[in-house]
């Protein structure tokens, strides 16, 4: 958009009764949620397309967005089936996106679209050229609020995603398999999977039986079960839960990322709470418990697991270095575990994909992981 | 964190030079400060006097002595410590300490290498075994073969198909690479490569790729991260020291950006790197190909830059882990309650933009490539790139305001200028988008990416958008809009037809003001205790809070240039210091990432911004500072002085009327002419006929000033009408707006200066410095002696008195410096400047007096304590000697004359003269013994001057030869002289073959007058010397020193002593 013309003023309103103003892009269109924000300084095609931000209006700290446009979503032989190449699902899951400045113009050779078109498409609307720093300074302070972003005045009611299961409107409904090289089957309970995690496990060999979020799987033929990232709070998946309680009385191996990681301590019989501002960025470090081995980590979870909880056959894994938090737990006995931070990466750093490996490991021959 | 470590030598960097500046003075005083937090006993080792790390207060032990294996190797023998680092003084350091490895010293003694292992260090420098040992894990490099000979070299040149590149290995800052397009080109370039060292690298050419650099961390139990990447504007082909960098990067998805970040990562733990690391990659701007172009595992100017542009404190981290510590044993500095293992997140945009002197050197090739020419950077924060970037060429203070709007150089040839990168081309981006060039077709011309086109288009847009307000008010929102784009008041104010203060009015009417940011390294996810700030305008809402009281601004000496340097960074440190001891909270303003005053522990409040009028106005006025300090930062202060005293600031110190009556001319004049002073004869003068008139009254030579050049140097000394006439012409305009200043120029006569520091007009301290070359030398160029050794007590005693009377007449408080001229016992005033000087802290650590404290005092009105003045006696001489970078200007004729060209300095310290002198010419790289001296000693006058130097030499068995004149008139005194042809000659052998075959140890060679401008043979011998790396002499007394000193003392003869045993 030319920044002269079709400038529309929109305007984004808290909880607590703050605002601020600034411009509309994207989607010309009113819309309420949950507003947190992100450290990353790239990725944005990866995190808008993550279905763990469903039912949130999402503030990126990084002040310069779009400079990249959006990618080519790969030629049909490169992708796997069902799979994105570029993109963490096939649409975008935030409610809207909050900038400091848009990108007038964007420049990669793998682009084929503004980040502006790009939302107007997906009728996803964005406001920029607001001090975003000074809202997340108010996020980090007063911890995470709903918002409204009101462009053109219309105004939209409050909506509070953690009230509701947000993981039923992003799971599939109909089971999805994705075949490999492999011998080995994993079923991958859709919680609101990030594309990579199928591409992670699918590279490693591994047959993916990817289930909708209620599916009952315990009496699935499979080698090891996968939980995967989602959004909301993990309280309202309690059919999730029951299914997994159920499913630890098989002997396979089961592993656990973000929304999963909360599942796993859920089931365990541990108990989660919301934390004050989430931690959602590419720079988390968490050490491995014992040793003085520190991971840097992508994140994006609003969640934790509360780590006095678990039940003595659980330990925890890992934990947060800056805060302390947990990021892992693991059994004691049984190729059981979990981490709060993504292996994945997409967006963010990979330091933690040789997780994929462990688990692929776990499938041949059952493994500890403490 | 081993416990058997009591005692580590650290290695410095030496004097500043291109390639190997100031950052260096960051990286060593923050591992002096990790080990200290230890309670590690330091010794330094690092000749460099005009740094913090030599400062009394840092390292236990300071050692003013060469980093060479000889004297390093004599330290160690002496101290015996348990461990040394060799990563925080850049290539110098590095060299040093493999070599020490190599020769089994450190075996020798049991000094353990801390850190980074010697072999990575050898595997990251030698190119084949960097190729071997990347190709282990997969990681790409370029195509190259690493050759050690011509015939090889043009081998594999044919094989890889031309362009291709050469890189010579062990090299600082790129040197004596570079494209080559052809077989000849190749061939120069080789040649002069293995001058400097014995492997050169060809290899594929990767024009027009991006640039990107990782800085990776790494400690001993394998936790690695990457704290900052950067992207380099210019693409490859330009060295990444000459390219404007934007951090983090901009053009970059998560999957180059993580990509990219992996590998950095894999390459580091192959090779074991324990501490900082930066590597360079190319990417390919069409696809996801890249290749690792280069690893430094060292402290680097790329790591300065990253650890002042994320407030990640790489030197300080470094230096613990080499330690034993781990990673997530340190906390952030910052938070102070996180982790130190992290990857610090941006919520700003950092430009950096390289600072060039080439003006100052005559026939230097002014085109970028890949070997580093520029002296110094600039680093400018903000919330978008438009404003980052024209707030950085702001800085850069080669009088431009901005990017647009602004007086800038102007291209006949747009084409030429964008596909031929010089120094200005950024320039000629606007002006291309003003041409309406396509973006493309920009693109294609200077492979600089889309991107950062687009965002100058814009800012050529909004600069229109303004020019339609012209002679009136432009609306809020459009004001608003530039000024987030970075437009300054003036910018504004040019478009508009307004004054700058009339637009700042308006715009603080209009509620149109900067906001302060923190650096925090978590982008606001954790509360920080941070004092390091920016401006901007692209916010709403200030992150810090006010109504402190008792600030005192100071205004810091900005990027690091010919004549600016880091002796003006340890004037502003101290000066910071000061300040907070006397109860004071220090605001410190200062943008040069390679400085220790941009430390995050050096003042209460860091500005990251720019030392213009505007902006130090906006932060004088925001945080209600009680008085500013113009006189510690050099000469960017305190040109401001007068502007912010007629703006209503308090300025601290000498009144900004009296520091005018100074720097004025006319006025300075008439006040040593009401005081009784003598001073050379000058006129302004406004034309031809005028400077004609004027010199015949007074007699040649005569020094010119013009006050508008084009190109060339600013000064000159002409002996004739006819060199008058040529400077002139060179010189633009002489006119009514751009009058000449010529004053008599006085041969053979001694420089000495004064630096010292007064209170309310009495003169509380002084310092006498001795110039060794007779004036005509640039003050900045001289080798520089204290106490005096050969000037009358008279002259002493005159000086002394006219210092006084100067200070009362000007009633100065604080620190000042004053330039005299002395024959026989006669004394005149050349100059005479209100503020710190380039001296001040060599006299000061030479007479372990801190004369920055002491002006500080003053100017607060603290305790006072008048030193008596009999400083020149001292129990020991100190000598400061220049550093020059002609090796890097390619061309450049190494003379020395009235403009400086010098870009460090050494100070070392004797039991007499000689000793001092000769160890301050090791540091600078003259190596001993001389067995072999080519000679060619200019004018009769040197010629007979030097002859009893020819005796001295003769009798330590000194081989001469001589190009014909000199030989001729040695022969007639009775010598014995090999004759060498002139290269232009054509006959063999010539003094060029002499010097590329390394046959001689030592070139002297004195230019025949003072503005020599042709490309004279003389030129060839000089510019030979300097890049097959022989020692050159240019100037009769220091030439004539040397042999004296050489005569008197043997290299065993120079002590090894630290600065604090002297005294």
């Amino acid at each position: 958009m030319h920044p002269m013309k079709g400038i529309m003023k929109a305007e984004l309103v808290l909880e607590d009764g703050y605002r601020c103003e600034g411009t509309a892009f994207g989607a010309p269109m009113s819309v309420a949620g949950e507003v947190v924000f992100n450290t990353g300084m790239v990725g944005y095609p990866e995190s808008m397309t993550d279905p763990s931000y469903a039912g949130q209006i999402l503030v990126l700290t990084y002040p310069l967005v779009g400079n990249y446009g959006i990618p080519v979503n790969g030629t049909p032989e490169e992708q796997l089936d069902l799979l994105s190449k570029h993109f963490e699902s096939s649409r975008i899951h935030i409610r809207a996106l909050v900038v400091s400045r848009l990108s007038p113009g964007y420049s990669h050779w793998s682009a084929i679209d503004s980040l502006s078109a790009w939302m107007q498409r997906h009728n996803v609307p964005g406001l920029h050229g607001v001090d975003t720093r000074a809202l997340t300074k108010r996020l980090r302070s007063k911890g995470c609020m709903l918002g409204k972003l009101l462009v053109d005045d219309k105004d939209v009611a409050w909506d509070d995603p953690n009230v509701k299961n947000l993981v039923a409107d992003v799971s599939i409904t109909e089971p999805q398999w994705f075949p490999a090289e492999g011998e080995k089957k994993v079923v991958l309970v859709d919680l609101g999977c990030k594309d990579n995690i199928v591409r992670s496990l699918v590279r490693r060999g591994l047959n993916v039986l990817k289930v909708p979020w209620d599916y009952d799987w315990t009496g699935e033929e499979a080698d090891g079960i996968f939980l995967s990232n989602g959004p909301g709070d993990p309280k309202k998946c309690e059919d999730t839960i029951r299914i997994l309680r159920k499913g630890f009385d098989r002997d396979i191996p089961i592993f656990g990322i973000c929304l999963g990681h909360q599942m796993m301590a859920l089931a365990a019989g541990a108990d989660t709470y919301k934390l004050k501002f989430g931690h959602r960025g590419q720079n988390q470090p968490c050490i491995e418990v014992g040793t003085k081995r520190c991971y840097i980590t992508s994140q994006n979870h609003g969640f934790a697991v509360d780590e006095r909880s678990l039940p003595p056959e659980w330990s925890p894994w890992f934990f947060n270095a800056n805060d302390g938090t947990n990021e892992g737990i693991r059994h004691k006995d049984r190729s059981l575990a979990s981490v709060q931070f993504h292996p994945e990466a997409r967006p963010g750093p990979s330091d933690t994909d040789h997780l994929f490996d462990t688990f692929a490991r776990s499938l041949k021959h059952a493994i500890q992981y403490s | 964190m081993p416990s058997n470590i009591h005692k580590v030598l650290i290695l410095g960097s030496g004097a500043l030079k291109i390639g190997e500046a100031g950052e260096f003075d960051y990286s060593g005083s923050q591992a002096l400060k990790a080990l200290k937090e230890e309670g590690i006993t330091t010794v330094l080792v690092n000749p460099n006097i005009a740094t913090i790390q030599t400062s009394e207060s840092l390292a236990d032990k300071v050692y003013l002595l060469p980093v060479n294996p000889e004297f390093v190797t004599g330290v160690i023998a002496k101290e015996r410590p348990d461990a040394i680092l060799v990563g925080f003084g850049g290539q110098t350091a590095l060299n040093c300490a493999i070599t020490l490895s190599d020769t089994g010293v450190l075996a020798q003694y049991g000094v353990k290498v801390l850190g980074t292992p010697i072999q990575t260090i050898k595997d990251t420098e030698d190119r084949e075994l960097f190729v071997q040992r990347l190709g282990e894990i997969g990681v790409d490099t370029p195509r190259s073969r690493a050759v050690t000979s011509w015939d090889d070299a043009r081998k594999v040149a044919d094989a890889i198909g031309y362009p291709v590149m050469v890189r010579a290995a062990f090299a600082l800052g790129g040197l004596g690479s570079g494209m080559c397009a052809d077989e000849k080109q190749l061939e120069d370039r080789v040649k002069k490569a293995f001058a400097h060292s014995p492997q050169v690298l060809i290899e594929e050419y990767l024009n027009g790729w991006k640039e990107v650099e990782y800085e990776v961390v790494r400690d001993a139990f394998d936790n690695c991260i990457t704290v900052c990447n950067m992207e380099n504007v210019d693409p490859l082909g330009i060295h990444t020291g000459e390219s404007i960098v934007v951090a983090p990067s901009q053009t970059l998805t998560n999957e180059d950006y993580h990509h990219l970040r992996e590998v950095a990562i894999r390459t580091i733990r192959h090779l074991k790197v324990v501490g900082e690391c930066n590597v360079q990659f190319a990417l390919d701007p069409h696809s996801d190909q890249y290749r690792v172009i280069e690893v430094n595992a060292r402290l680097s100017r790329s790591s300065a830059l990253a650890s002042k542009a994320t407030g990640y404190p790489l030197a300080y981290v470094a230096a613990k882990l080499s330690l034993g510590y781990s990673l997530t044993e340190l906390r952030n500095s910052v938070t102070r309650t996180t982790t130190a293992c992290f990857e610090p997140a941006l919520d700003y945009v950092v430009v950096k933009v390289p600072r060039w002197d080439l003006k100052k050197f005559r026939n230097v090739a002014t085109q970028l490539g890949s070997a580093m020419k520029s002296v110094g950077e600039v680093m400018a924060i903000g919330r978008n790139f438009e404003e980052a970037l024209q707030k950085a060429l702001r800085m850069l203070e080669v009088g431009v305001d901005g990017l647009v709007a602004t007086k800038s150089p102007q291209f006949d040839d747009l084409d030429d200028a964008l596909s031929k990168p010089g120094t200005e081309r950024v320039f000629a981006l606007p002006q291309a988008v003003r041409a309406g060039y396509s973006i493309e077709r920009i693109r294609s011309l200077t492979h600089i990416d889309p991107w950062f086109l687009q965002s100058i288009a814009s800012l050529v847009g909004v600069e229109k958008r303004l020019e339609a307000y012209r002679g009136g008010h432009c609306t809020n929102d459009l004001l608003r809009e530039a000024k987030r784009a970075g437009f300054s008041d003036a910018q504004i104010a040019r478009i508009l037809a307004l004054d700058e203060i009339t637009v700042r009015r308006i715009r603080q009417n209009a509620g149109i003001v900067p906001y302060v940011k923190q650096i925090d390294t978590l982008a606001g996810e954790y509360p920080a205790q941070t004092n390091y700030l920016y401006l901007t305008y692209d916010a709403s809402e200030d992150d810090v809070d006010w109504g402190h009281q008792k600030n005192v601004l100071l205004l810091g000496s900005g990027a690091y240039r010919i004549g600016s340097s880091v002796e003006f960074d340890w004037c502003c440190v101290n000066a910071s210091k000061a300040v907070r001891k006397l109860g004071y909270r220090s605001i410190l303003i200062n943008y040069n990432p390679e400085t220790v005053s941009t430390d995050y522990d050096v003042c209460d409040r860091l500005y990251f911004d720019g030392l213009n009028l505007e902006t130090v106005l906006d932060i004088y006025e925001r945080e209600r500072c009680m008085g500013v300090i113009v006189s510690g930062g050099g000469q960017i202060p305190n040109n401001l002085a007068l502007q912010l005293h007629e703006a209503g600031v308090r300025v601290l110190g000498t009144s900004p009327i009296d520091i005018d009556r100074a720097e004025d001319r006319h006025k300075f004049s008439s006040l040593l002419d009401e005081i009784g002073v003598a001073q050379p004869e000058w006129q302004e003068v406004t034309s031809f006929e005028d400077a004609q008139r004027f010199c015949e009254s007074i007699g040649y030579p005569v020094l010119i000033r013009p006050s508008y050049v084009l190109s060339g140097a600013a000064m000159g000394v002409a002996t004739t009408w006819q060199e008058l006439r040529v400077f002139l012409d060179r010189a633009a305009d002489v006119s009514q707006r751009h009058p000449v200043v010529i004053s008599k120029f006085y041969e053979n006569t001694r420089e000495i200066e004064v630096d010292a520091v007064g209170a309310f007009g009495n003169l509380l301290t002084m310092a006498i410095t001795e110039h060794v070359e007779n004036a005509g030398v640039h003050s900045g160029d001289a080798t520089l002696v204290v106490p005096p050794q050969r000037t009358y007590l008279e002259t002493l005693r005159r000086i002394r008195s006219i210092t006084e009377r100067i200070a009362k007449a000007l009633y100065i408080t604080g620190p000042f410096n004053i330039q005299y001229l002395s024959k026989g016992t006669d004394v005149r005033v050349i100059e005479c400047n209100l503020r710190a000087s380039r001296s001040f802290p060599f006299v000061s650590k030479i007479y372990k007096r801190n004369f920055i404290e002491m002006a500080v005092s003053a100017m607060l009105g603290g305790e006072l304590e008048s030193i008596e003045h009999h400083l020149y006696e001292l129990d020991y001489v100190g000598v400061k000697a220049p550093q020059f970078s002609f090796t890097r200007l390619q061309g450049a004729d190494p003379t020395v004359g009235v403009e400086m060209a010098s870009t460090g300095e050494v100070g070392c310290v004797g039991e007499d003269f000689e000793e001092a002198f000769l160890k301050s010419l090791i540091s600078v790289g003259f190596r001993f013994p001389i067995k072999r001296v080519l000679l060619s000693t200019g004018p009769l006058v040197d010629k007979v001057a030097f002859l009893e130097s020819a005796r001295l030499m003769d009798a330590m068995g000194i081989k001469f030869f001589a190009t014909a004149g000199t030989a001729e008139f040695l022969t007639s005194y009775g010598f014995d002289v090999t004759v060498v042809y002139w290269p232009s000659e054509g006959k063999h052998p010539d003094a060029g073959e002499l010097i590329e075959q390394k046959q001689v140890d030592l070139v002297i060679n004195i230019p025949k007058n003072f503005q020599e401008s042709e490309l004279t043979n003389d030129y060839v011998i000089r510019r030979k010397a300097v890049d097959f790396g022989i020692p050159l002499l240019t100037n009769i007394q220091l030439a004539n020193r040397l042999a004296e000193a050489l005569s008197r003392k043997t290299p065993g003869d120079l002590q090894i002593k630290e600065l604090q045993a002297y005294g």
